[in-house]
């Protein structure tokens, strides 16, 4: 909690591949990277991103929204291009 | 008339702000470097280094837990703060990295070889060693840097290190110290340490291993000294080798009583 806000944090590890970049053998790297992601509390979405190729590798996420209260959890799911997701859950920490 | 004279006190009204202008940028580049060390990618290397020092590996299926990084064998914590050091064990003086190797290779039966092949991670080619690399290191964080230099084999080092970093060489006639032994040099925008001024040292050499922003992950101080004897022309300097480590034991001398910050975050 920061204030009455809830701090939000993500670091996520993906590797971002462009589709643009070139392996050794000069055949491209297919594109690889988180299109969608969606932070959610109590059943509702306070945060939904749609991303492209221009955020970088293993990206970090830091927001603030109001409402949580410690103890209730926040749920991040991010899709990526080849239909992978991951879905991570935290508990809001009190203090600060 | 006022309005002729309107350009020329505009002129005066923005020289001040010129110069604000300029502070305000550093203050930004340094507010930028906070933000981004909050969320260093490296802890996922830390986390991931952590799994696999945890888990039982290689031919014999241990893990690394019982690995002795200098103080005593499964102490993990403030072990990075005392490396390099002489081991009896190998009767040398290692620093992080190559004693990883070693317990890879004693405690987990793996082949040095196989281990020391690719050390540093190429993209689609993650590096085992970077990860381990990063949680041994991390596990220091905060405290100060304290290598020994009393073994007559880390102050033999310590010479090789300090002929090693002083001796031009190569078709560019290039040292180490060509760049590193001037204060306030740089390389386009990236500062380069006086490596024999404690006040930089105690910086730059208790943050290595780093997440590199510009290569998407974690460097180690044996990648920073391949690359640089590689920027220098020189023969390539082999992994985990003596002369490394002898360069590592002559910067860890200048660096002691820094605080350990890796790992770290860089360009």
């Amino acid at each position: 909690m920061a204030g009455d806000k809830v701090e939000v944090r993500v670091l996520m590890a993906h590797e971002m591949e462009t589709g643009q970049r070139k392996d050794a053998s000069g055949a491209l790297v297919p594109a690889h990277f988180i299109q969608n992601v969606t932070v959610t509390h109590a059943g509702k979405t306070v945060l939904s991103a749609q991303w492209g190729t221009s955020i970088s590798k293993n990206p970090f996420v830091h927001f603030r929204f109001k409402g949580g209260k410690p103890g209730e959890k926040v749920t991040i799911t991010w899709v990526d291009n080849k239909g992978e997701r991951r879905t991570d859950e935290a508990v809001i920490a009190g203090g600060s | 008339m006022p309005f002729p004279r309107l350009p020329a006190l505009l002129l005066v009204a923005t020289l001040p702000c010129v110069c604000a202008a300029q502070d305000d940028t550093q203050k930004e580049v340094e507010r930028y470097r906070q933000l981004l060390a909050e969320g260093n990618p490296a802890d996922l290397f830390e986390a991931k280094g952590e799994e696999l020092w945890k888990t039982p590996r290689g031919p014999n299926q241990v893990s690394l837990e019982r690995c002795d990084l200098g103080l005593g064998a499964g102490v993990v914590k403030g072990a990075f703060a005392r490396l390099p050091r002489y081991f009896a064990d190998t009767d040398r003086v290692q620093d992080m990295e190559s004693r990883i190797v070693t317990c890879m290779v004693t405690l987990q039966g793996f082949k040095a070889e196989d281990v020391t092949r690719n050390p540093f991670s190429a993209p689609g080619r993650p590096a085992d060693l970077e990860a381990l690399a990063s949680y041994v290191a991390g596990e220091s964080k905060g405290m100060k840097l304290d290598a020994p230099l009393v073994h007559p084999k880390e102050v033999e080092a310590f010479r090789v290190g300090e002929r090693l970093f002083y001796r031009r060489a190569g078709p560019h006639d290039f040292a180490c110290v060509s760049c590193h032994g001037e204060k306030g040099k740089r390389i386009r925008l990236q500062e380069l340490p006086k490596l024999t001024d404690p006040n930089d040292a105690r910086r730059i050499f208790t943050t290595w291993p780093a997440y590199r922003v510009s290569q998407g992950t974690v460097r180690t101080m044996q990648h920073r000294l391949y690359d640089c004897y590689w920027q220098m022309r020189h023969p390539q300097m082999d992994y985990a080798s003596e002369a490394s480590i002898a360069l590592e034991v002559f910067m860890a001398k200048y660096a002691n009583g820094g605080e350990i910050g890796a790992p770290g975050l860089k360009r």
